[in-house]
């Protein structure tokens, strides 16, 4: 149990996805002007995770692998160089049922995430664990925590730094910073709070 | 000029893919803490972005639109599933260093946006150049910054020492800070100030 609790709380402080790996960094600065919006996300990214970074670690460790197709007679075959085009693939097909599905049942949820949920198809964060999920060996069980864990990350982080820039709204910022340009210090700000968990074991 | 040495220069400076359009940044960050990480990610990106922006323009007339951007993603991660493994091949020490962010160039938003919003109206050579200036343009950037954060970092330039640093006997007490991931974005905030100052029309 320490084991999945210490991949959760790695992935959403210490390694987290926003601010240690720069990943889903686009939508990160682009959708942090307002709270209500960036918890939206949020949700719409921990749900999108905890769906694809299970399936992707199926995918890999029963078709991809090396020796993985064993059974079909092919015990020699590696195809885990397809492994970056078949995770997009992954992907895309999930977010579109995930679209479908909340749309029928969830229609509330549906509407508020809006635009968002096509978008978060390209978003780095989703991909970036898969390939996390890859290179660290995980099985079903560590990788489904360890999506959630990145989702709900993502979440906090982006929810933090809306929250910074909604009072930021009446602060007087030198010309050429405004907008982007100050947003990315305060980013980096934040990152270098985020630093403080490094090294916490338990 | 013709349009497509236009379109080649255009998004270095004035219409820098990183600085002004704010496209894969993800990327950018994380490779930036040694000069030839960055160095062969801006590469990577420029070829990615310049195959692959005239791949889609030359079947831009034969996409259905409803389906285009799984035609485009198709394309991309073909693309970069072929970087990859040649990285693999004849750089394998750079392929490690470089990790995921080698794959995360199909996410990149860069060569997605330049497919969807330039290659799928324009003929194949323009679109070609347009990615190619867009892949200089990036890469740019991270040359800038991973010069800064490997000069100050651990005080060398492409591996080669250039301020010694005191561990190994020298003056130069090296800011850890620079390694780290923080720095690289107060440089980013930095770059688009200089550049928005130097060219006021760019405020927001």
């Amino acid at each position: 149990m320490s084991h999945y609790l210490m991949i959760f709380f790695k992935s959403v402080f210490i390694d987290n996805i926003a601010l240690t790996f720069f990943l889903g960094m686009c939508t990160f600065i682009a959708l942090s002007k307002k709270v209500d919006t960036a918890f939206m996300l949020g949700i719409a990214v921990v749900a999108v995770e905890f769906v694809t970074v299970p399936v992707n670690n199926l995918l890999y460790v029963y078709l991809l692998k090396k020796g993985a197709l064993a059974w079909a007679g092919y015990p020699e075959l590696d195809l885990s160089f397809l492994g970056l085009i078949c995770y997009i693939g992954v992907i895309a097909a999930i977010v579109q049922i995930l679209e479908m599905a909340l749309d029928k049942y969830l229609p509330a949820l549906y509407n508020a995430l809006g635009i968002f949920l096509p978008l978060i198809t390209v978003n780095c964060a989703i991909l970036g664990a898969s390939l996390f999920m890859v290179e660290r060996d995980y099985n079903v069980m560590e990788s489904t925590v360890y999506g959630v864990g990145v989702g709900v990350g993502f979440a906090l982080a982006i929810c933090l730094l809306a929250g910074i820039r909604e009072k930021l709204t009446y602060s007087d910022i030198p010309k050429g910073l405004r907008g982007v340009g100050i947003t990315f210090i305060i980013v980096g700000l934040v990152a270098m709070s985020f630093k403080a968990f490094s090294g916490l074991t338990f | 000029m013709s349009k497509a040495t236009d379109a080649l220069l255009d998004p270095i400076i004035n219409n820098n893919p990183i600085a002004l359009q704010i496209l894969g940044i993800c990327s950018a960050l994380a490779v930036t803490n040694k000069m030839s990480t960055a160095f062969t990610m801006a590469i990577a990106v420029t070829i990615v972005t310049g195959c692959s922006n005239a791949a889609v323009s030359a079947i831009r007339n034969h996409i259905p639109n409803s389906i285009r951007i799984i035609v485009q993603m198709t394309i991309i991660a073909t693309l970069v599933i072929i970087v990859d493994q040649m990285l693999k091949a004849y750089a394998y020490e750079m392929s490690k260093a470089l990790s995921v962010y080698v794959g995360l160039i199909i996410t990149n938003c860069i060569v997605m946006g330049r497919a969807e919003a330039y290659a799928m109206k324009a003929p194949v050579v323009e679109s070609f150049m347009d990615g190619i200036g867009n892949g200089l343009g990036y890469g740019l950037i991270l040359m800038l910054v991973g010069f800064v954060r490997e000069l100050f970092g651990s005080g060398k330039i492409f591996g080669l020492t250039i301020l010694s640093p005191v561990n190994d006997g020298g003056w130069y007490v090296t800011n850890g800070l620079m390694l780290l991931a923080p720095s690289a974005f107060f440089l980013i905030g930095f770059i688009i100030w200089g550049l928005r100052t130097w060219k006021p029309e760019l405020q927001e």
